[in-house]
């Protein structure tokens, strides 16, 4: 069993360390609390539903295009809402309400379209295959979850060490004003760190939406309290805290539940998010901003 | 007296002739308040459908003594405070003769108090919750509880199966699933059987790995899941991508084609209790499913069969009683008329039993009908013989 367990919160962490990492990236460049992460989210597994479902598209092609999707959805939501929330300098607050408006707004698009009940993806679109250790169970499928979330944060901290466009970022994050004047074009690349968070965001949606066959227009709704609650455990704004924190809180459910009960599975691990608040505001890495890349 | 005046007087003695007889044709208003959008609008949509096939029908055979039936319906989102909103708007401004709904026992709890103070027939076809007609006299379902359908769901389970153990997972924060817990966990023990384990998970929930693990080391002989069919599909998936091969028992959530559809072969060999059975060949049945069908090009469901069957109860009784056109006391003759009502129709016999109540509080009336046994094989829900 313990083995079993392990890898159950191997495979649910790195989901949530997938969905922190663009919710992550949003708040450590552009400084704002993007709660329409969630709504992205569940738009990315509904799109590439539709695809898979209605143009009975192979999932190598739908997964990319779904992301994608997902980030034309997080282009438009920064161009159309934080923009001339920017723009007018507008106070933190005021983007968290506006997405939280955005975020209805798509969830009741999503009903209207997709119908309120729970869909999944066809059975068999991901190869069924299963490796087994005794009474141990891993499917091909949470190993590539766990590969693909890893992968993903790689190539998010080395866009962010190792080239211009990282460079441009971590500068963004230090100063807004500076950067402007030193040339950096800083609305092209808010526009651009919104589009790859919420294709982060999509690409969590489809995983989730294949591996527990649940894509409903609500499901972005809890994934966000987890998603926030995996980010502020490793520090807002910091990408590898964000995916610690995903694999952290991943562990603490599995766990409470192992040792103690399911009833207390949120208990545990949101009372370790509030004992971490205490001991460590800034979090597992967090220094506060995207600043240490 | 010029003509113009006559003409004046001749309209002013015509006009409350006119009011009375429009007062007199007017149509048979009845409420129906359901949850059209929202995560319960799974089980409100198909609700509705059964009362507008009804009605349709109903009214192209003449009505209630020449008078047609109109649906006024209202949309209450699966939420308490709206189905109160509903509620008072469908009693107190469309002045309905009485409401159907809301779709969730939760919701019930919180509008049917209105229905027992201002006296008219609050009609669940979807509350199965205990306590729901304890709410007072005018409470009324058509719905059998869990409480009715469980029993005798487990006695067919445990001779068919043999199973002895028996491990439980459900939701804690749910009025539905909590009080389906209650009454699995009573039956068990009722009929002595040994619960290996209890887990639970709240609303919203996609991941049931660890607490399905903790389940499968107790190894029991089957899975008892008093949940909402997209969880419970959730569930089984996960349950034999783990290795898991018990059957799976649950209550009403489960009487969904939805559960089938997403579970797949996962669903194979579940056992579950509903008061309907969509093969049944009575003609009741396959007329109102061929009827369904033609209306709405879909399958129809349980909760479509119940809302169709309770327009037919609520028309049989205003055909043994005379409206007389005064709101209240046609309220009240309703009621009065509907614990006398049976009926035959696709979810079979129906009548009505006179519930329990509390303290000897007057109370409602409860649904008095046997349920079916089903169990899935091969992607269908066959009737447990």
């Amino acid at each position: 069993m313990w083995e079993q367990q392990l890898v159950n919160a191997i495979s649910l962490g790195s989901v949530y360390a997938l969905f922190a990492l663009g919710f992550t990236l949003v708040f450590g460049v552009l400084g704002v609390i993007n709660l329409s992460h969630g709504g992205i989210f569940m738009w990315g597994a509904y799109t590439s539903l539709a695809l898979v479902t209605w143009f009975s598209m192979p999932l190598w092609i739908a997964f990319p295009a779904g992301m994608l999707c997902a980030g034309c959805l997080g282009l438009l939501i920064d161009i159309l809402i934080l923009k001339p929330l920017r723009n007018r300098q507008a106070n933190h607050l005021m983007p968290m309400i506006a997405t939280i408006g955005a975020t209805i707004l798509m969830t009741s698009l999503a009903q209207g379209v997709f119908g309120a009940d729970n869909q999944r993806y066809p059975a068999n679109l991901f190869p069924d295959l299963e490796f087994q250790w005794g009474e141990t169970r891993l499917t091909l499928l949470q190993i590539s979850i766990t590969v693909l979330s890893l992968l993903l944060t790689a190539v998010m901290v080395w866009m962010l060490k190792r080239t211009r466009m990282g460079l441009a970022l971590r500068a963004i994050a230090e100063s807004r004003q500076t950067s402007a004047l030193l040339g950096i074009p800083v609305e092209r690349l808010f526009h651009m760190t919104s589009f790859m968070a919420a294709a982060l965001g999509g690409a969590a949606g489809i995983l989730i939406g294949l591996s527990f066959n649940a894509i409903s227009p609500f499901m972005g709704q809890s994934m966000l309290h987890k998603g926030i609650a995996a980010v502020i455990l490793g520090g807002l704004g910091d990408v590898r805290g964000a995916v610690l924190g995903g694999f952290f809180l991943g562990a603490s459910e599995v766990f409470a539940v192992t040792f103690l009960s399911s009833d207390y599975r949120d208990a545990f691990s949101f009372g370790l998010l509030f004992l971490m608040l205490l001991w460590r505001p800034q979090g597992l890495f967090g220094t506060g901003k995207l600043r240490e890349g | 007296m010029n003509i113009k005046t006559s003409c004046r007087l001749l309209m002013a003695g015509l006009l409350p002739l006119f009011f009375f007889s429009l007062a007199h044709a007017a149509d048979i208003k009845i409420g129906v308040a359901e949850a059209l959008t929202g995560p319960a609008s799974q089980y409100g949509i198909p609700i509705r459908n059964g009362f507008e096939l009804a009605a349709d029908e109903i009214n192209a055979q003449g009505g209630i003594h020449g008078v047609p039936i109109q649906l006024v319906v209202e949309d209450e989102r699966g939420k308490k405070e709206e189905a109160i909103n509903v509620y008072k708007k469908l009693a107190f401004r469309d002045k309905v003769l009485m409401i159907f709904g809301p779709t969730l026992s939760n919701s019930m709890f919180a509008a049917g108090p209105i229905a027992n103070a201002a006296h008219f027939v609050a009609f669940g076809t979807s509350n199965t919750a205990t306590g729901i007609t304890d709410m007072g006299p005018y409470t009324f379902r058509s719905s059998p509880m869990e409480s009715d359908v469980v029993p005798v769901t487990l006695k067919s389970a445990i001779s068919h199966l043999h199973i002895r153990t028996a491990g439980i997972i459900y939701g804690n924060d749910d009025a539905f699933t909590k009080s389906g817990y209650d009454v699995f966990r009573k039956s068990l023990e009722d009929q002595h059987m040994v619960i290996a384990g209890t887990e639970t998970y709240s609303r919203g929930d996609v991941d049931f790995k660890p607490q399905l693990t903790k389940l499968m080391a107790l190894h029991p002989d089957a899975i008892i899941c008093p949940c909402l069919s997209e969880e419970g599909a959730n569930i089984m998936l996960q349950a034999r991508s783990l290795g898991m091969k018990q059957p799976f028992i649950g209550g009403n959530g489960f009487n969904s084609p939805q559960l089938i559809q997403n579970a797949g072969k996962a669903a194979e060999g579940t056992i579950v209790g509903s008061p309907w059975f969509s093969d049944n060949p009575s003609p009741e049945n396959q007329h109102f499913i061929s009827a369904y069908r033609k209306k709405y090009g879909t399958p129809p469901n349980q909760f479509s069969a119940q809302s169709y069957d309770a327009l037919y109860i609520v028309a049989d009784a205003l055909n043994h009683i005379a409206l007389s056109g005064n709101l209240n006391s046609d309220r009240q003759s309703l009621r009065d008329a509907l614990p006398k009502t049976t009926h035959i129709g696709a979810t079979g016999k129906f009548a009505f039993r006179p519930a329990h109540g509390q303290d000897k509080k007057p109370a409602g009336y409860d649904a008095d009908q046997l349920p079916f046994v089903y169990v899935i094989k091969n992607g269908q829900f066959v009737l447990m013989k």
